[in-house]
């Protein structure tokens, strides 16, 4: 990658003072967040706080209302550049999979690079193949996503996502459908991820994995982002009274 | 914000469990033999009302005559092959309009306002106007017109009309297999890179389709017996072969004749949509488990 004169400093990713609202309700009010190459920053905040929709607005899959979303310093949102492309480097995973169940595994992970990079079939197939097999995967291939338990297709969908070999991961509370048990395999393929330096921003609700796996943590609570900290500092002396409030429920709950 | 209700692509859905087949078997027999005796009793109870009303014979001999039934039966059978074709001809058109109307009414955005809007207002008319002056308006009305170029065949603008108009009814029946599919399907296909188009054609329209199969092939059956409407134009069908004949003859078998090929064609045609219906919905509830 050349980078100009600021390239070292400059963030891989920057949201700048973006709102976003659907009809009268403020979904994000005024967020700022930088991220780093290879950095992994984790949103946490409690269910409608408006973490899925600022993934969403940095995917390009929602539209902003205002603000400023750049990738590598190129504004993204302006409509100045093609949306697809943009889509193209960066990836995202959802809670529900959406995996594409008319198609088998090869073939929903092989469609975008098949039709949105024009890469032929057998090449796709063969990239595709080698991403499944490094997933644990390779076996389901010719399988279609409901002969697969949830772990196996989340981490199919994670597959889909990376197969375009996007700059960005976005991951949006990925394990949040899948049964307990079936949690700690997506975790680890994320674990393995973050070590290789992928970029990524991950809303989720698993405190005890964002603690080991984030270099940053931002509290989300009513679309603002209230503090972005190492996550050792968010989650044991947090500086806000609503992030207190929210983690205490969360230990009560028992899930930290 | 999370999306409920799709963790699985058949989530929402409710379908009933495919029945208890272990059951269905030890009653067969017995079930058999009452329907078997209950269907003998009515048959007989209708048949013996109709035969001993007093206008029987007279209805007999305008409804049934069996000499006139094998005169009838070349001319009605060569008018029957020409419903067939029409059916043919609209079985095919019929779906590619149908999806283009579809397709057109489901694109989003500002920019495809026209589209959409024509798309409706064409729908709306289709649906508004009854088939058989559809039928009368299109093929007496443009071959009159002597526009060159233009076929002027009564077939063709036939064909044409009852295309148009079941095209419109088709089309909202697959804008209802697109509405049915999720919209984390949308947002999936749009996150791998895929444009509007794309998403529609590799994710949205397959699992569009498949949802309207059986309702499509409704509306394939009942084609199959609205081609008849074409006679209005003239065209020698099997219903106006039928209609020369009974003219000439004054009685009304040759109706029964071509009464006869319709079910034959249809009621397999019927038989085989409740199957595919049954059998989709039995897969589908299979997955759902």
């Amino acid at each position: 990658m050349s980078d100009g004169g600021e390239g070292a400093s400059r963030p891989k990713l920057s949201v700048e003072s973006v709102c976003k609202r659907f009809g009268d309700r403020v979904v994000l009010n005024d967020i700022d967040l930088a991220v780093a190459e290879h950095e992994v920053v984790c949103l946490i905040g409690g269910s409608g706080s408006g973490k899925s929709t600022l993934l969403r607005c940095i995917d390009l899959l929602d539209p902003i209302d205002r603000g400023r979303i750049l990738l590598d310093g190129a504004d993204i949102g302006s409509g100045q550049v093609n949306s697809n492309s943009v889509r193209r480097r960066i990836g995202i995973v959802f809670q529900s999979f959406n995996l594409f169940p008319h198609m088998r595994i090869m073939d929903n992970v092989t469609l975008g690079p098949r039709k949105a990079l024009g890469i032929p079939r057998a090449e796709a197939e063969e990239r595709a193949g080698a991403l499944l097999a490094r997933l644990g995967l390779s076996e389901h291939a010719r399988k279609y996503p409901d002969q697969l338990s949830g772990g196996q297709q989340q981490r199919v969908a994670i597959a889909r996502a990376l197969v375009s070999e996007p700059e960005v991961l976005l991951l949006d509370e990925i394990t949040s459908a899948l049964d307990p048990e079936l949690v700690g395999e997506v975790l680890s393929t994320i674990r393995e991820l973050a070590d290789g330096g992928m970029t990524m921003v991950l809303a989720t609700h698993e405190m005890g994995f964002a603690r080991d796996v984030a270099h940053r943590i931002a509290f989300l609570d009513a679309g603002r982002i209230l503090e972005t900290r190492p996550p050792g500092q968010v989650l044991s002396a947090p500086t806000e009274a609503r992030t207190r409030q929210f983690l205490q429920r969360v230990i009560d709950a028992g899930r930290l | 914000m999370a999306e409920p209700g799709w963790g699985h692509p058949d989530a929402g859905e409710v379908t009933p469990a495919p029945p208890d087949r272990g059951v269905h078997r030890e009653e067969g027999v017995r079930g058999a033999l009452i329907a078997g005796a209950s269907t003998v009793v009515f048959l007989a109870v209708i048949g013996w009302l109709i035969l001993r009303s007093p206008n029987w014979p007279k209805v007999r001999d305008q409804f049934f005559d069996l000499e006139l039934l094998a005169d009838s039966w070349p001319a009605v059978l060569r008018g029957f092959w020409v419903d067939v074709q029409m059916f043919a001809w609209g079985i095919v058109a019929i779906p590619m309009l149908a999806l283009l109307l579809a397709v057109a009414r489901s694109f989003r955005g500002p920019a495809f306002f026209p589209i959409r809007a024509l798309a409706v207002i064409f729908i709306d008319i289709m649906r508004g106007v009854p088939l058989v002056l559809l039928i009368l308006l299109l093929g007496f009305g443009i071959p009159a017109l002597q526009i060159p170029g233009l076929p002027t065949s009564a077939i063709f603008w036939g064909v044409t009309a009852l295309t148009l108009s079941y095209s419109a009814y088709t089309a909202e029946i697959f804008r209802s297999g697109i509405d049915s599919v999720p919209e984390s399907q949308r947002s999936s296909a749009r996150s791998i890179g895929l444009t509007q188009w794309q998403t529609l054609r590799f994710a949205i329209l397959p699992q569009a389709i498949r949802n309207v199969v059986p309702a499509f092939m409704n509306t394939v059956v009942s084609l199959q017996k609205d081609v008849a409407l074409v006679s209005v134009l003239g065209v020698r069908e099997a219903v106006r072969e039928a209609q020369i004949i009974s003219a000439r003859t004054f009685n009304y078998t040759a109706y029964i004749a071509a009464t006869r090929l319709f079910l034959a064609f249809s009621i397999p045609l019927v038989r085989f949509v409740d199957w595919y219906t049954r059998r989709d919905r039995v897969r589908r509830s299979q997955v759902a488990v």
